[in-house]
């Protein structure tokens, strides 16, 4: 396998790619993991924090049970086994945006142990990539300096918001691994809905263990951590850059140290932030202010019980009872509400022509054709689409009552988009309503044939691709409202009298 | 007379209307003007809240409230946050500190009716055995006042010796209750762990600190205890377990109850002190109880092992005083670096300093098993020990302290002395076990402490044994001269 770096300048087909991800999923609990505090998002600086996240003089943390809720649901999706006892340790360390001195979080003893996670590559391949563990841990808050001259500004609204930190084992080759992986564990996030995924907002993000060694050698090569991706294009590139320089280093005799780097998106770079020398003793302990948490077996299966068909078993039944290709039945149940769309456009289809599944091929391929590039290129989420499913299966059932045919039916989806009107208004208001009368279409081919004598003389002494310009005539003729089908047969009997075969 | 009254007295006297709450604060303010000068037992004086809470306390009454408590005027170690009150903890650090809320303990009081004289000297962020490091000086023995009242809570011990209030709280890491109670000859009770809440109250060893109250008798104790003690949703790790009418248990016989004596706690104790406390087992066997010797062969090693746990907890529970939020900020900080070292640096006094260097040392990298988790198997073993003894006596008895109380100044500059003033406390705090001290007696005219320790919330048992005894001796009603 060869493939090109970032850069351009080299080729990895002498080393191989090792990746391994820390994802921070930030869960979507109402208040904070040890406060009461609300979560939202963007609130004014400083109005979400109580008296705990500001870490006053005598508070203490009490947790948030559906954080851990949250937590399970996770391990469960994934296979891992819940433990039945977990504990919170400090992580200690100085910062502005650490109140505490300390983050609580689980060290030693994580919430969800070993899991896995199936994970589709570009080509269509399996990859299983192993899940080493994910703990529940306090977020910090954040600082800020633009705009304060010899200072710096403290925000703390985010501090103590849960996150989710899933680790996953050194199991990826390549960036677009790296991406396909981080993509899938997004998805399944918001299936559980424990996280609502929003990038831009640093509710899912990662850092990435990166290192190389030559193809064939067992033993890993010293790795860097890059900090911090909050895109999954910059996951891709800040991976595919360090791959570059940590090759170009080892290629011309340097050695790869390990360290902390962090990404420059502006620069498409890696850049180092510390090493391992400089790194921070935690001082890892059990936080003496929490109680380890226990979890029972009747709270696991609460917490099962409340489990939503995930991403792999709704793409199995799409292929299955749906009859779609593993690809559109992947792609399909991407998210949630792309499936559910799906799902009930194929649905309302066969109810309205009486044919059960047979079009749900024509309901995917329309929801991931013309709808998906409607509402990306207008920046719409799929549940504020204009077009509903009621609408857009009204459409469909044209086509498949033949009402209209697929290219039409384009022009009707545009309308439709923009109007917010039923396709049967648009067909109604427009004219577009496909003429099946053969005795109607006759009449448009033998105008044709009679203004076209030169290409009938064409046509009759061998020429079969004349045959197109015929029914290009008559569509235009019938502003493309003839049924193909139809049109067809009718023209190869007037040409050619049955003689060809076109 | 009214400061020699008990609660109950107090209590009597406002709800049949011969005194008012008003009044008995005036009193007990005049006695702070009068002889707190000489014993730097408080901080923070209150008097005009004071004197709202107590009239607000007299109209409660009139309007038919008779709690035990309401109008009863007492001091907090300035260790538990008061809203709107300075709340220091004994450092430069907290000195322009006023806090935003209200300890549970705090709340609780206020609730019971209970009207806050003002703050309690102690030892800086309650490190300490002798009142010597806090940040506005030592407090002085009120039976002697070149002696030390003992620590961390010396300020509520000596206000209580000196009648400056009906009751004091304080807390007890390491004996912070227990050592300066026997020092200043008054009845302390150190709760077991959660039974108290510990919200708002600023955290020394969080697996250790635990909430309670000085009185002048366990009588008292066990009235405020009942006031003070519950689950909190705020906490935790406070237990939610029903609490006992502590008061309503006092006065159950003796008989058939099996008193420990600590062997431990009598290796290289001094003729006088441990004549003392064998007088203090005659009492109890007259009083029906049998007393059998036991053996718990790690405590011992409770000294090491708190100095380990103790400082870990420390290093990282006062890493928050930053000088970034709150509290004691440097002068023109350079960046951040010199903003946190010359904060911590000029904010925290020398014993502070050298808990959270040795706390952090023991949770290094290299150093964390051989010290922290050795620590904490050492303490699994004392517990286990406390649980053995458990099987076969109900409570175990011993002294509180080796000596009494000592100079001001004898021990301050050698940590190690000073640590192992708390050699007999320690224990119950790493076991999370109740511990009680009492008056039992005097060596060189200063008071001798008793100490007894039960299993996990049995402090209604703990308290009728002090008070039993408390019946069949006067140690506990004797005043230091000056302060009768």
């Amino acid at each position: 396998m060869a493939q090109p770096f970032a850069a351009g300048v080299r080729v990895m087909s002498d080393w191989e790619v090792v990746i391994g991800l820390e994802i921070h999923a930030q869960l979507a609990t109402k208040s904070k993991i040890f406060s009461g505090s609300a979560t939202a998002y963007g609130a004014p600086p400083n109005t979400q924090a109580s008296l705990v996240d500001l870490a006053y003089p005598g508070v203490l943390p009490v947790l948030n049970a559906e954080a851990v809720r949250m937590a399970v649901k996770f391990g469960l999706s994934i296979g891992a086994e819940v433990a039945r006892r977990s504990v919170f340790a400090r992580k200690n360390y100085f910062y502005p945006d650490l109140p505490k001195g300390y983050q609580i979080s689980q060290y030693e003893l994580p919430v969800v142990k070993k899991g896995k996670l199936a994970v589709m590559l570009d080509d269509g391949a399996v990859k299983t990539i192993g899940i080493t563990r994910a703990h529940l841990e306090e977020d910090a808050g954040k600082s800020l300096h633009e705009g304060l001259a010899h200072a710096s500004g403290i925000d703390l609204n985010r501090a103590g918001t849960p996150l989710l930190e899933i680790v996953s084992e050194p199991d990826m080759r390549s960036a677009k691994e790296a991406v396909a992986y981080m993509k899938k564990v997004h998805t399944l996030v918001r299936y559980l809905e424990i996280c609502d995924g929003n990038m831009q907002e640093g509710s899912f993000r990662c850092d990435a263990n990166v290192s190389v060694r030559p193809r064939g050698r067992e033993k890993f090569g010293t790795r860097a951590e890059i900090k911090n991706l909050n895109s999954f294009r910059f996951v891709e590139k800040a991976i595919n850059y360090e791959v570059g320089r940590q090759i170009e280093l080892l290629e011309s005799g340097g050695t790869v140290v390990q360290e902390t780097r962090l990404y420059d998106s502006d620069k498409d770079e890696t850049r180092s932030m510390r090493s391992k020398e400089e790194a921070n003793d935690y001082r890892y302990f059990p936080d003496p202010d929490l109680l380890p948490v226990q979890i029972d077996e009747s709270f696991i299966d609460e917490v099962r019980a409340t489990l939503p068909e995930l991403p792999d078993e709704k793409a199995a039944r799409f292929a299955r009872d749906l009859g779609l290709s593993t690809y559109d039945a992947g792609v399909l149940s991407a998210s949630r509400e792309l499936g559910a769309y799906f799902e009930e456009v194929a649905a309302l289809v066969g109810a309205k022509t009486g044919s059960g599944a047979a079009h749900a091929k024509l309901a995917a391929n329309w929801v991931m054709g013309e709808l998906s590039s409607a509402l990306n290129r207008d920046n719409i989420e799929i549940t504020a689409s204009r077009v509903t499913p009621a609408k857009l299966s009204g459409l469909l059932a044209r086509i498949v009552d033949q009402t209209i045919s697929g290219k039409i039916a384009k022009e009707v989806f545009e309308a439709m988009w923009s109007e917010g009107k039923s396709a049967d208004a648009i067909i109604e208001a427009k004219g577009l309503k496909q003429i099946t009368d053969a005795g109607a279409i006759e009449g448009v081919i033998d105008a044709v044939i009679a203004a076209n004598p030169k290409q009938l003389a064409e046509y009759r002494s061998g020429k079969d691709n004349v045959f197109r310009f015929f029914v290009g005539q008559v569509m235009k003729a019938t502003e493309g409202k003839a049924n193909p089908a139809q049109l067809n047969e009718l023209l190869k009997l007037k040409l050619g009298g049955g003689a060809r075969d076109a | 007379m009214l400061h020699t009254l008990s609660i109950g007295e107090l209590g009597r006297s406002l709800n049949s209307g011969q005194i008012s709450s008003v009044e008995l604060t005036r009193v007990f303010l005049a006695r702070i003007e009068r002889l707190n000068p000489a014993l730097n037992a408080l901080i923070t004086l209150t008097a005009e809240r004071a004197l709202n809470a107590a009239a607000e306390a007299d109209r409660r009454r009139a309007a038919g409230e008779q709690g035990a408590l309401l109008g009863i005027p007492l001091i907090h170690k300035d260790i538990f946050c008061t809203d709107g009150v300075r709340t220091s903890c004994g450092s430069r650090m907290l000195d322009n500190f006023v806090a935003p809320y209200d300890a549970t303990v705090v709340t609780r009081l206020k609730a019971a009716g209970a009207v806050m004289l003002g703050k309690a000297n102690m030892d800086e962020f309650a490190m300490g055995s002798s009142n010597e490091t806090s940040f506005y000086g030592p407090v002085k023995n009120p039976w002697d006042t070149t002696k030390v009242p003992g620590g961390s809570s010396g300020g509520s011990a000596a206000a209580a010796a000196a009648r400056l209030a009906a009751f004091t709280t304080g807390t007890d890491t390491g004996g912070s209750i227990r050592q300066p109670a026997a020092l200043t000859g008054v009845t302390g009770v150190k709760p077991t762990y959660g039974r108290v809440s510990r919200y708002g109250m600023i955290a020394f060893a969080s697996s250790l600190d635990q909430a309670g109250v000085f009185a002048r008798s366990a009588a008292d104790a066990a009235i405020v205890l009942k006031a003070m003690a519950g689950f909190d949703p705020r906490d935790s790790t406070s237990v939610d377990v029903p609490v006992p009418d502590y008061p309503a248990t006092l006065g159950e016989p003796l008989k058939g109850l099996k008193i420990g004596l600590l062997r431990e706690f009598f290796d290289g104790l001094e003729a006088r002190n441990t004549a003392l406390i064998h007088d203090a087992l005659k009492i109890y066997r007259g009083l029906g109880a049998e007393t059998v010797e036991v053996s718990l062969p790690h405590l011992p090693l409770s000294v090491p092992t708190y100095y380990v746990v103790a400082p870990a907890e420390c290093s990282s529970n006062l890493s928050r005083f930053d000088g970034v939020r709150f509290g004691y900020r440097c002068e023109n900080p350079v960046d951040l670096l010199d903003l946190y070292k010359r904060s911590r640096g000029e904010g925290f006094g020398a014993e502070v300093k050298r808990r959270i260097m040795t706390g952090t040392y023991v949770l290094s990298a290299g150093y964390f098993d051989a010290y922290y988790l050795k620590a904490q198997k050492v303490r699994r073993l004392i517990t286990d020990d406390f649980r053995a003894a458990f099987q076969q006596v109900h409570l175990l008895i011993g002294p509180t302290t080796p000596t009494p109380a000592f100079a001001i100044g004898a021990k301050i500059d050698d940590p190690v002395t000073m640590y192992l003033n708390d050699i007999y406390t320690i224990g119950a705090n790493l076991a999370g076990l109740p511990g009680l001290s009492l008056p039992c007696g005097f060596v060189e005219g200063l008071p001798m402490g008793l100490q007894l320790i039960g299993p996990h919330f049995s402090e209604a048992k703990l308290l009728n044994a002090a008070h039993l005894f408390q019946q069949a001796t006067d140690w506990h009603s004797r005043s230091p001269r000056g302060y009768e």
